[in-house]
Protein backbone atom coordinates (compact mmCIF):
# COMPACT_ATOMS: atom_id res chain seq x y z
CA UNK A 1 0.00 0.00 0.00
CA UNK A 2 1.63 3.49 -0.85
CA UNK A 3 1.85 6.17 1.34
CA UNK A 4 -0.49 9.56 -0.06
CA UNK A 5 1.48 12.15 0.83
CA UNK A 6 -0.59 15.29 2.03
CA UNK A 7 0.73 18.66 3.54
CA UNK A 8 -2.36 20.23 3.46
CA UNK A 9 -3.07 19.16 7.16
CA UNK A 10 0.49 20.71 8.37
CA UNK A 11 0.12 24.01 6.20
CA UNK A 12 -3.20 24.84 7.61
CA UNK A 13 -1.10 25.40 11.03
CA UNK A 14 0.87 27.44 9.34
CA UNK A 15 0.44 30.25 12.13
CA UNK A 16 1.30 27.92 15.19
CA UNK A 17 4.58 27.32 13.35
CA UNK A 18 5.18 31.08 12.80
CA UNK A 19 4.68 31.52 16.80
CA UNK A 20 7.15 28.49 16.64
CA UNK A 21 9.74 30.12 14.96
CA UNK A 22 9.46 33.24 16.54
CA UNK A 23 10.39 31.67 19.84
CA UNK A 24 13.11 30.07 18.85
CA UNK A 25 14.45 32.62 17.13
CA UNK A 26 13.68 35.02 20.62
CA UNK A 27 15.04 32.35 22.39
CA UNK A 28 18.40 31.74 20.26
CA UNK A 29 18.99 35.38 19.97
CA UNK A 30 18.84 36.03 23.88
CA UNK A 31 21.07 32.61 24.50
CA UNK A 32 23.46 34.54 21.79
CA UNK A 33 23.74 37.69 23.32
CA UNK A 34 24.39 36.69 26.63
CA UNK A 35 26.31 33.40 26.15
CA UNK A 36 28.75 35.91 23.98
CA UNK A 37 28.95 38.28 26.74
CA UNK A 38 29.78 35.53 28.87
CA UNK A 39 32.27 34.27 26.64
CA UNK A 40 33.85 37.76 26.27
CA UNK A 41 34.01 38.22 30.21
CA UNK A 42 35.41 34.64 30.85
CA UNK A 43 37.91 34.04 28.25
CA UNK A 44 39.29 38.04 29.39
CA UNK A 45 39.60 37.19 33.28
CA UNK A 46 41.00 33.53 31.90
CA UNK A 47 43.88 35.18 29.89
CA UNK A 48 44.17 37.64 32.96
CA UNK A 49 44.51 35.21 35.89
CA UNK A 50 46.40 32.71 36.93
CA UNK A 51 45.95 29.52 39.43
CA UNK A 52 42.78 28.67 41.05
CA UNK A 53 40.32 31.12 38.72
CA UNK A 54 41.82 29.74 36.08
CA UNK A 55 41.31 26.55 36.72
CA UNK A 56 38.05 27.20 37.54
CA UNK A 57 36.85 28.83 34.47
CA UNK A 58 38.64 25.75 32.98
CA UNK A 59 36.87 23.20 34.96
CA UNK A 60 33.75 25.18 33.64
CA UNK A 61 34.50 24.62 30.33
CA UNK A 62 35.62 21.55 30.04
CA UNK A 63 32.57 20.09 32.21
CA UNK A 64 30.22 22.02 29.99
CA UNK A 65 31.22 20.73 26.86
CA UNK A 66 31.51 17.60 28.03
CA UNK A 67 28.24 16.67 28.86
CA UNK A 68 25.04 16.38 26.57
CA UNK A 69 22.99 19.81 26.34
CA UNK A 70 19.86 17.51 26.93
CA UNK A 71 21.26 16.48 30.23
CA UNK A 72 22.18 19.87 31.21
CA UNK A 73 18.73 21.02 31.25
CA UNK A 74 16.93 18.40 32.77
CA UNK A 75 19.45 19.17 35.58
CA UNK A 76 18.17 22.93 35.27
CA UNK A 77 14.41 22.37 34.71
CA UNK A 78 14.02 18.75 36.92
CA UNK A 79 16.34 20.46 39.54
CA UNK A 80 16.06 24.02 40.18
CA UNK A 81 12.71 23.52 41.72
CA UNK A 82 14.28 21.37 44.40
CA UNK A 83 15.77 24.03 45.23
CA UNK A 84 12.61 26.10 45.92
CA UNK A 85 13.82 28.24 42.18
CA UNK A 86 10.56 27.56 40.52
CA UNK A 87 11.29 27.84 36.25
CA UNK A 88 9.38 27.82 33.71
CA UNK A 89 9.77 25.37 30.41
CA UNK A 90 11.38 28.43 28.40
CA UNK A 91 13.53 30.22 31.32
CA UNK A 92 15.13 26.75 32.23
CA UNK A 93 15.87 26.54 28.03
CA UNK A 94 16.90 29.95 27.79
CA UNK A 95 19.56 29.67 31.07
CA UNK A 96 20.92 26.32 29.77
CA UNK A 97 21.42 27.97 26.16
CA UNK A 98 23.36 30.54 27.82
CA UNK A 99 25.50 28.72 30.10
CA UNK A 100 26.44 26.40 27.05
CA UNK A 101 27.21 28.94 24.23
CA UNK A 102 29.09 30.79 27.36
CA UNK A 103 31.62 27.45 27.84
CA UNK A 104 32.09 27.16 24.18
CA UNK A 105 32.12 30.74 23.32
CA UNK A 106 34.67 31.61 26.07
CA UNK A 107 36.92 28.52 24.47
CA UNK A 108 36.45 30.33 21.33
CA UNK A 109 37.41 33.93 22.54
CA UNK A 110 40.21 32.74 24.50
CA UNK A 111 41.99 31.35 21.32
CA UNK A 112 41.19 34.21 19.67
CA UNK A 113 42.91 36.60 22.52
CA UNK A 114 45.37 34.30 22.58
CA UNK A 115 46.65 34.98 18.99
CA UNK A 116 46.91 38.60 19.91
CA UNK A 117 50.58 39.16 19.67
CA UNK A 118 52.28 40.80 22.67
CA UNK A 119 53.79 43.31 20.88
CA UNK A 120 50.24 45.05 19.58
CA UNK A 121 49.68 45.57 23.47
CA UNK A 122 52.87 47.14 24.13
CA UNK A 123 52.22 49.20 20.82
CA UNK A 124 48.97 50.38 22.62
CA UNK A 125 50.80 51.08 26.36
CA UNK A 126 53.21 53.07 23.73
CA UNK A 127 50.75 55.35 23.19
CA UNK A 128 49.59 55.73 26.36
CA UNK A 129 46.17 53.85 26.07
CA UNK A 130 44.87 52.81 29.63
CA UNK A 131 44.62 48.87 30.02
CA UNK A 132 40.71 48.51 29.27
CA UNK A 133 40.85 50.69 26.10
CA UNK A 134 44.02 47.94 25.00
CA UNK A 135 41.69 45.38 26.28
CA UNK A 136 38.56 47.42 23.91
CA UNK A 137 40.37 48.07 20.90
CA UNK A 138 43.75 46.08 20.53
CA UNK A 139 42.56 42.86 21.87
CA UNK A 140 39.21 41.93 22.05
CA UNK A 141 38.04 43.77 18.78
CA UNK A 142 40.41 42.08 16.62
CA UNK A 143 40.43 38.52 18.03
CA UNK A 144 36.80 38.24 17.82
CA UNK A 145 37.09 39.53 13.92
CA UNK A 146 39.47 36.54 13.68
CA UNK A 147 37.55 33.99 15.22
CA UNK A 148 34.33 35.61 14.00
CA UNK A 149 33.41 32.33 11.14
CA UNK A 150 34.02 30.14 14.08
CA UNK A 151 31.93 31.81 16.83
CA UNK A 152 28.99 32.47 13.71
CA UNK A 153 28.99 28.37 13.49
CA UNK A 154 28.49 28.05 17.07
CA UNK A 155 25.86 30.38 17.05
CA UNK A 156 24.18 28.42 14.72
CA UNK A 157 24.71 25.41 15.79
CA UNK A 158 22.97 26.51 19.33
CA UNK A 159 20.20 27.60 17.33
CA UNK A 160 19.83 24.01 16.21
CA UNK A 161 20.12 22.57 19.32
CA UNK A 162 17.42 24.30 20.53
CA UNK A 163 15.04 22.23 19.49
CA UNK A 164 16.06 19.88 21.90
CA UNK A 165 14.84 21.82 24.28
CA UNK A 166 11.51 20.67 23.18
CA UNK A 167 11.92 17.58 25.88
CA UNK A 168 11.35 19.84 28.67
CA UNK A 169 8.13 20.91 26.98
CA UNK A 170 9.70 24.59 25.71
CA UNK A 171 6.92 26.02 23.03
CA UNK A 172 9.35 26.17 20.44
CA UNK A 173 9.59 25.21 16.92
CA UNK A 174 10.08 21.30 17.33
CA UNK A 175 7.65 21.41 20.32
CA UNK A 176 4.96 23.11 17.96
CA UNK A 177 5.84 20.28 15.36
CA UNK A 178 5.25 17.04 17.92
CA UNK A 179 1.83 19.03 18.72
CA UNK A 180 0.96 19.48 14.80
CA UNK A 181 1.63 15.78 14.43
CA UNK A 182 -0.06 14.53 17.75
CA UNK A 183 -3.40 16.30 15.61
CA UNK A 184 -2.79 15.49 12.58
CA UNK A 185 -1.14 12.19 12.61
CA UNK A 186 0.53 13.39 9.43
CA UNK A 187 4.31 12.37 10.93
CA UNK A 188 6.75 12.83 7.98
CA UNK A 189 5.12 15.38 6.45
CA UNK A 190 5.39 17.91 9.45
CA UNK A 191 8.81 16.76 10.26
CA UNK A 192 9.61 17.34 6.60
CA UNK A 193 7.89 20.96 6.72
CA UNK A 194 9.89 21.59 9.89
CA UNK A 195 13.31 20.42 8.52
CA UNK A 196 12.88 22.78 5.76
CA UNK A 197 12.21 25.55 7.88
CA UNK A 198 15.13 25.10 10.00
CA UNK A 199 17.37 24.71 7.41
CA UNK A 200 16.10 28.34 6.35
CA UNK A 201 16.33 29.73 9.83
CA UNK A 202 20.02 28.15 9.77
CA UNK A 203 20.94 30.26 5.99
CA UNK A 204 19.36 33.24 7.66
CA UNK A 205 21.13 33.50 11.00
CA UNK A 206 24.55 32.53 9.11
CA UNK A 207 23.52 35.48 6.53
CA UNK A 208 22.14 37.80 9.08
CA UNK A 209 25.52 37.09 11.33
CA UNK A 210 28.04 37.47 8.26
CA UNK A 211 26.06 41.25 7.80
CA UNK A 212 26.80 42.19 10.87
CA UNK A 213 30.11 41.09 10.87
CA UNK A 214 30.77 43.13 7.96
CA UNK A 215 29.26 46.01 9.35
CA UNK A 216 31.21 45.44 12.87
CA UNK A 217 34.35 44.86 11.85
CA UNK A 218 35.01 47.32 8.66
CA UNK A 219 37.26 45.39 5.84
CA UNK A 220 39.86 48.52 5.63
CA UNK A 221 41.88 46.14 8.87
CA UNK A 222 42.43 43.65 5.95
CA UNK A 223 45.75 45.15 5.10
CA UNK A 224 47.22 45.37 8.79
CA UNK A 225 47.60 42.26 11.39
CA UNK B 1 5.87 4.54 45.18
CA UNK B 2 8.67 6.64 45.65
CA UNK B 3 11.80 4.57 46.18
CA UNK B 4 15.43 6.05 47.16
CA UNK B 5 18.58 5.87 44.49
CA UNK B 6 19.78 2.81 45.36
CA UNK B 7 22.90 0.64 43.99
CA UNK B 8 20.72 -1.31 41.63
CA UNK B 9 20.29 2.41 39.90
CA UNK B 10 23.48 2.83 39.26
CA UNK B 11 23.87 -0.36 37.61
CA UNK B 12 21.05 0.56 35.48
CA UNK B 13 23.01 3.74 34.29
CA UNK B 14 26.23 1.77 33.55
CA UNK B 15 24.01 -0.33 31.49
CA UNK B 16 22.36 1.99 29.86
CA UNK B 17 25.98 3.46 29.53
CA UNK B 18 26.53 0.37 27.44
CA UNK B 19 23.62 1.25 24.83
CA UNK B 20 25.23 4.87 24.33
CA UNK B 21 28.28 3.70 23.63
CA UNK B 22 26.98 1.25 21.34
CA UNK B 23 25.12 3.58 19.57
CA UNK B 24 27.82 6.23 19.51
CA UNK B 25 30.21 3.39 17.92
CA UNK B 26 27.38 2.28 15.21
CA UNK B 27 26.98 5.77 14.28
CA UNK B 28 31.19 6.56 14.25
CA UNK B 29 31.41 3.46 11.94
CA UNK B 30 28.82 3.67 9.34
CA UNK B 31 28.96 7.07 9.18
CA UNK B 32 32.50 7.03 9.04
CA UNK B 33 32.11 5.11 5.76
CA UNK B 34 29.32 6.90 4.77
CA UNK B 35 31.34 10.27 5.04
CA UNK B 36 34.24 9.18 3.37
CA UNK B 37 32.33 8.60 0.25
CA UNK B 38 30.39 12.35 0.75
CA UNK B 39 34.47 13.75 1.05
CA UNK B 40 35.47 11.66 -1.99
CA UNK B 41 32.25 12.92 -3.73
CA UNK B 42 33.17 16.76 -2.52
CA UNK B 43 36.50 16.46 -3.63
CA UNK B 44 35.85 14.52 -6.96
CA UNK B 45 36.33 15.88 -10.64
CA UNK B 46 32.68 15.43 -11.99
CA UNK B 47 30.98 18.58 -11.06
CA UNK B 48 27.38 17.21 -10.57
CA UNK B 49 29.25 14.78 -7.94
CA UNK B 50 31.12 17.78 -6.21
CA UNK B 51 27.39 19.96 -5.76
CA UNK B 52 25.35 16.73 -4.74
CA UNK B 53 27.90 16.52 -2.04
CA UNK B 54 27.84 19.82 -1.32
CA UNK B 55 24.06 20.00 -0.82
CA UNK B 56 24.14 16.79 1.25
CA UNK B 57 26.58 18.46 3.38
CA UNK B 58 24.70 21.91 4.14
CA UNK B 59 21.64 19.84 4.30
CA UNK B 60 22.62 17.51 7.35
CA UNK B 61 24.62 20.26 9.03
CA UNK B 62 21.89 22.55 8.63
CA UNK B 63 19.40 20.33 10.24
CA UNK B 64 19.10 19.69 14.15
CA UNK B 65 19.85 16.13 15.01
CA UNK B 66 15.98 15.93 16.60
CA UNK B 67 14.45 16.22 13.43
CA UNK B 68 16.74 13.63 11.33
CA UNK B 69 15.63 11.38 14.33
CA UNK B 70 12.08 12.11 13.97
CA UNK B 71 13.02 12.03 10.08
CA UNK B 72 13.90 8.43 10.23
CA UNK B 73 11.99 6.97 12.67
CA UNK B 74 8.38 7.96 10.76
CA UNK B 75 10.16 7.90 7.65
CA UNK B 76 11.20 4.27 7.85
CA UNK B 77 8.22 2.91 9.34
CA UNK B 78 6.07 4.24 6.21
CA UNK B 79 8.14 1.96 3.97
CA UNK B 80 5.78 -0.94 6.26
CA UNK B 81 8.61 -1.85 8.77
CA UNK B 82 7.90 -2.14 12.84
CA UNK B 83 11.37 -0.75 13.73
CA UNK B 84 12.69 -0.52 17.07
CA UNK B 85 13.98 2.85 17.86
CA UNK B 86 17.56 1.57 18.05
CA UNK B 87 17.32 1.26 13.92
CA UNK B 88 15.78 4.92 13.89
CA UNK B 89 18.18 6.08 16.13
CA UNK B 90 21.01 4.20 14.01
CA UNK B 91 20.20 5.57 10.74
CA UNK B 92 19.47 8.86 12.03
CA UNK B 93 23.12 9.05 13.67
CA UNK B 94 24.55 7.66 10.54
CA UNK B 95 23.35 10.63 8.43
CA UNK B 96 24.43 12.99 10.79
CA UNK B 97 28.15 11.41 11.58
CA UNK B 98 28.38 11.53 7.60
CA UNK B 99 27.49 15.17 7.49
CA UNK B 100 29.81 16.41 9.59
CA UNK B 101 32.66 14.02 9.21
CA UNK B 102 32.71 13.77 5.12
CA UNK B 103 33.29 17.79 5.54
CA UNK B 104 36.21 17.42 8.13
CA UNK B 105 37.72 15.10 5.74
CA UNK B 106 37.20 16.97 2.76
CA UNK B 107 38.98 19.69 4.75
CA UNK B 108 41.86 16.78 5.27
CA UNK B 109 42.27 15.87 1.39
CA UNK B 110 42.64 19.60 0.24
CA UNK B 111 45.05 20.36 2.96
CA UNK B 112 47.37 17.88 1.76
CA UNK B 113 50.27 20.22 -0.08
CA UNK B 114 48.99 19.88 -4.25
CA UNK B 115 52.81 18.89 -4.54
CA UNK B 116 51.66 15.37 -3.29
CA UNK B 117 49.16 15.64 -6.39
CA UNK B 118 51.49 16.72 -8.89
CA UNK B 119 54.49 13.87 -7.66
CA UNK B 120 51.96 10.95 -7.79
CA UNK B 121 51.02 12.39 -10.94
CA UNK B 122 54.46 12.35 -12.83
CA UNK B 123 54.73 8.93 -11.41
CA UNK B 124 51.73 7.65 -13.52
CA UNK B 125 49.47 6.77 -10.90
CA UNK B 126 45.69 6.73 -11.58
CA UNK B 127 43.95 8.82 -9.82
CA UNK B 128 42.80 5.21 -7.50
CA UNK B 129 46.30 4.64 -6.89
CA UNK B 130 46.65 8.54 -5.97
CA UNK B 131 44.25 8.67 -3.51
CA UNK B 132 45.19 5.16 -1.66
CA UNK B 133 49.06 5.57 -1.73
CA UNK B 134 49.73 9.37 -1.35
CA UNK B 135 47.02 11.16 -0.36
CA UNK B 136 44.54 9.55 1.80
CA UNK B 137 47.51 8.03 4.62
CA UNK B 138 48.56 11.91 4.73
CA UNK B 139 44.93 13.53 5.06
CA UNK B 140 44.12 10.26 7.57
CA UNK B 141 47.32 12.00 9.73
CA UNK B 142 45.88 15.31 9.60
CA UNK B 143 42.27 14.19 10.62
CA UNK B 144 42.74 12.42 13.43
CA UNK B 145 42.46 15.49 15.82
CA UNK B 146 38.87 17.07 14.47
CA UNK B 147 38.01 13.84 13.88
CA UNK B 148 38.12 12.55 17.20
CA UNK B 149 37.24 16.24 18.64
CA UNK B 150 33.70 14.96 17.07
CA UNK B 151 33.48 11.60 18.58
CA UNK B 152 32.85 13.99 21.58
CA UNK B 153 29.89 15.20 20.08
CA UNK B 154 28.67 12.11 18.27
CA UNK B 155 28.21 10.44 22.19
CA UNK B 156 26.44 13.51 23.59
CA UNK B 157 24.03 13.67 20.52
CA UNK B 158 23.29 10.28 21.45
CA UNK B 159 21.88 11.58 24.28
CA UNK B 160 18.96 13.01 21.84
CA UNK B 161 17.48 9.82 20.89
CA UNK B 162 16.24 9.36 24.61
CA UNK B 163 13.48 11.19 23.19
CA UNK B 164 12.41 8.82 20.60
CA UNK B 165 12.08 5.83 23.60
CA UNK B 166 15.47 4.54 23.02
CA UNK B 167 16.72 3.13 26.73
CA UNK B 168 20.56 5.09 26.19
CA UNK B 169 22.23 7.15 29.61
CA UNK B 170 19.81 10.17 28.92
CA UNK B 171 16.72 8.07 29.24
CA UNK B 172 17.47 5.60 31.90
CA UNK B 173 18.05 9.11 33.50
CA UNK B 174 14.76 10.21 33.10
CA UNK B 175 13.24 6.74 34.08
CA UNK B 176 15.12 6.56 37.59
CA UNK B 177 14.19 10.61 38.20
CA UNK B 178 10.48 9.91 37.88
CA UNK B 179 10.68 6.71 40.85
CA UNK B 180 13.06 8.51 43.01
CA UNK B 181 12.22 12.12 42.02
CA UNK B 182 15.72 13.29 43.25
CA UNK B 183 16.50 15.06 39.60
CA UNK B 184 20.12 16.55 41.22
CA UNK B 185 21.32 13.51 41.93
CA UNK B 186 20.02 11.18 39.43
CA UNK B 187 20.78 13.87 36.64
CA UNK B 188 24.29 14.99 38.20
CA UNK B 189 25.52 10.89 37.98
CA UNK B 190 24.32 10.83 34.79
CA UNK B 191 26.58 13.87 33.94
CA UNK B 192 29.35 12.35 35.58
CA UNK B 193 29.29 8.99 33.37
CA UNK B 194 28.64 11.48 29.99
CA UNK B 195 31.52 13.29 31.20
CA UNK B 196 33.64 10.08 32.03
CA UNK B 197 33.31 9.06 28.28
CA UNK B 198 33.65 12.57 26.87
CA UNK B 199 36.53 13.71 28.83
CA UNK B 200 39.08 11.38 28.03
CA UNK B 201 38.16 11.75 24.13
CA UNK B 202 38.84 15.28 24.41
CA UNK B 203 41.68 14.89 25.88
CA UNK B 204 42.86 12.59 23.70
CA UNK B 205 42.16 15.34 20.73
CA UNK B 206 43.97 17.89 21.96
CA UNK B 207 47.15 15.68 22.59
CA UNK B 208 46.64 14.46 19.00
CA UNK B 209 46.55 18.10 17.80
CA UNK B 210 49.87 19.49 19.76
CA UNK B 211 51.61 16.36 18.63
CA UNK B 212 50.98 16.92 15.23
CA UNK B 213 51.57 21.23 15.12
CA UNK B 214 54.72 20.49 17.65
Amino acid sequence: MAYQFQFEPVLAHVNLLAEGVLTTMAISSAAIFFGTAIGIVTAAVRSAQTGRTRKLIDAYVEVVRNTPFLVQIFILYFGLPAIHLRVTATEAALIGMIINLGAYSTEIIRAGIESIHRSQVEAGLSLGMTRLQIFRHVILKPAIAKVYPALCSQFVLMMLASSVTSAISTQELSSIAAQIDSETFRSFEVYTVVTLIYLGLALLFKAVLTLIGHLIFSRRRAASR
Amino acid sequence: MIRSLSWNDILFFLDALRWTVLLAAIACTCGGVLGLGVALARVARSRSLRTAAATYIQIVQGTPVLMLLFLSYYGLSLFGYDLPPMVAAGVSMTIYVSGYLGDIWRGSIQSVPKQQWEASESLAMTRRQQYQYVILPQAVRISLPPTVGFMVQVVKNSSIASIIGFVELAKAGQLINNVTFQPFRVFLIVAALYFCICYPLSYCSRRLERKSHA
